[in-house]
């Protein structure tokens, strides 16, 4: 008798418990709903939106997906400023995978070299290329316009990557050396004692252990001169090297006084995308790589 | 193979020599690219704020004149302002955002990488995209912001909010929260995850509120990683420019020319190179004090943990 009363008792303030519980939880969701939802709604709304038809797109976004159908008017409408959207996809996409590929190749060379072995100035050498961290590229802009000039590089999208390549150096050689300490010597001995040596030995043997600081490596390169905008506005003088931030400005500043806003939401969809996609699918090693620069 | 004698020592250290040049061979490319894309450039920008360097024709040598005229040029204090005008108050915005964005998803619930991702997303796209998106979103006739406020009955008019630079401030102030919150949260989130929960746990049971657990042991756990995001968020709205540029052009009556703004106006809309150059070193010189009161924050706070 006693002994059901007392389960009795146990099992309501259990529920009670687990009512309270569950509101906190229902109050914690609602909050995140809220939150998710003003860190998503501009993307959304912007996508959503660039498929209206070509007279909405003057219109306020209310609401925001297309209500009279689907339709590509506002990126054809894109495709009609400087020499094209595919020209100027191509032509950031040229840029940021070039960058790609010349930052990790630059970048795990010196990251070996930093590691492995001893020679003169070497610390000095480290620091030199760490420190140019702290020196704002927007600060050297002119001279690097003279300087790329006199190189015959300027208006040219391989002088940009060049630029760009240097920009993500610090990160990148500082990001590698340390994948390349992470590796144990014993691999390298026992690779040197089967016959490879040098470069053999740092593709066949250890550019598979160190995969994962370059795919940190790469995807901080491509977003990075994907998304860069003053270099680009000031490095690039003619209408079909644009890359897509820069061909945006003419679509923002607009013919005869008039903004062609669909074009503008279209565009802001196709420079974002990549950049979602890419960190969407490759998360893990993009936080790798904030949490190497925020512990640093 | 154990008996190395003196005989042997002769190659050994001959291979250590040639394996001396071959690590500068594997740096020397990041060198070269280091050297003529950035020492270079450096030195030479000191070499040109010491001359009157037009874009087409020689410059000419006028000695320090470029920086007496940047002392007494009132478009350059007015920069200077606006610039820490904004890096102030842009910085506590973010922190009064992302600091209850961090301990909000430091728990461990079901959805909390999700909240996460999502939070983060705006920090991958570039600040050139977000301005652009932004700048649509506050239109006053083809925009989001201001016709959905008079479609709910908040407003009569569908207000311009890039119009008056109080509400194109307060636009430009509210993109770039959405835009770095998620990345500031990040940092702060690796401080809070650091804090061992043997010590909030005790702090429970010794009766402490949560303000004062946040107060007493948070805060000055956290420390380091404050200080961190804090020069991160400082550095970069100093050198703030997309935002004016592509969502004001420069503002309501040119209000909004930041520092690298007016840099870049100097050199690359009027061609004054050389005075371009100096305002250029004074803004290097403001960084590296930062920076430099970076690492000495920061060693502070390796001290007192």
């Amino acid at each position: 008798m006693i002994l059901s009363k007392m389960n009795a008792s146990m099992s309501l303030s259990r529920r009670r418990r687990e009512r309270k519980a569950f509101r906190a939880e229902s109050a914690y969701h609602a909050t995140g709903l809220a939150i998710a939802l003003f860190f998503l709604a501009p993307f959304a709304i912007t996508l959503l939106a660039s498929f209206r038809h070509g007279t909405e797109a003057r219109l306020p976004p209310l609401p925001p997906w297309p209500v009279n159908g689907i339709s590509l008017d506002s990126y054809r409408s894109l495709d009609t400023f400087g020499a094209g959207v595919w020209q100027h996809t191509f032509n950031s996409l040229l840029v940021s995978l070039a960058t790609v590929a010349l930052t990790v190749a630059v970048s795990v060379l010196a990251g070996y070299g930093f590691s492995r072995y001893r020679f003169p100035l070497k610390n000095v050498l480290f620091v030199l290329i760490i420190a140019t961290l702290m020196i704002p590229f927007q600060s050297i802009l002119t001279p690097l316009f003279i300087i790329l000039a006199r190189l015959g590089l300027n208006n040219s999208l391989f002088g940009l990557t060049l630029v760009y390549v240097t920009l993500q150096l610090p990160f990148s050689v500082f990001m590698m050396r340390n994948a390349f300490d992470a590796v144990p010597k014993e691999i390298e001995e026992a690779a040197r004692i089967d016959g490879a040596r040098d470069l053999k030995l740092l593709f066949r043997v250890l550019m598979p252990l160190v995969l994962p600081g370059i795919a940190t490596v790469a995807i901080f390169a491509f977003l990075n001169a994907w998304n860069e905008f003053l270099a680009a506005l000031v490095l690039l003088s003619s209408n079909e090297k644009y890359t897509l931030p820069v061909l945006m400005m003419a679509v923002r500043a607009g013919r005869l006084g008039a903004v062609n806003w669909g074009a503008v939401q279209a565009g802001v969809a196709v420079m974002t995308l990549p950049c979602l996609v890419v960190f969407l699918l490759l998360q893990r090693y993009y936080m790798r790589g904030l949490m190497a620069g925020a512990v640093k | 193979m154990a008996g190395s004698g003196p005989g042997k020592a002769l190659p050994v250290r001959r291979r250590r020599r040639h394996s001396q040049w071959r690590g500068l061979l594997y740096i020397a490319p990041a060198m070269a690219l280091v050297i003529v894309f950035f020492v270079m450039p450096v030195l030479f920008t000191g070499w040109m704020s010491l001359h009157n360097w037009p874009l087409l024709g020689s410059p000419r040598w006028i000695g320090f004149n470029n920086y007496f005229r940047m002392a007494n040029d009132a478009r350059f204090a007015s920069a200077l302002r606006f610039t820490t005008y904004y890096t102030v108050i842009v910085t506590i915005a973010i922190f009064a955002v992302a600091f209850p964005l961090a301990i909000f998803v430091e728990k461990h619930r079901r959805f909390v990488g999700a909240y996460r991702t999502i939070i983060f997303l705006p920090v991958v796209v570039g600040l050139a995209s977000a301005s652009l998106l932004w700048v649509w979103l506050a239109n006053v006739d083809s925009g989001f912001i201001g016709p959905a406020l008079r479609a709910l009955g908040l407003v009569e008019k569908s207000p311009n909010l890039l119009a008056t630079f109080d509400s194109a401030f307060f636009t430009i102030i509210v993109m770039v929260v959405w835009k770095i919150a998620g990345f500031t949260m990040i940092i702060l989130l690796t401080g809070l995850q650091a804090i061992p929960s043997e010590l909030t746990e005790a702090a429970r049971i010794d009766g402490a509120g949560p303000w004062q657990r946040f107060r007493y042991l948070t805060l000055p756990l956290m420390r380091r990683t404050i200080a961190l995001a804090l020069i991160i968020s400082v550095t970069g709205s100093i050198l703030a420019f997309d935002q004016f540029y592509i969502m004001t052009s420069g503002g309501p009556q040119n209000r909004m020319i930041s520092v690298v703004y007016y840099i870049f106006n100097q050199s690359f809309v009027s061609f004054n190179l050389g005075y371009g150059a100096a305002l250029s070193i004074a803004l290097l010189a403001i960084l590296v004090v930062i920076s430099v009161m970076q690492l000495r924050l920061l060693r502070v706070g390796e001290d007192r943990p």
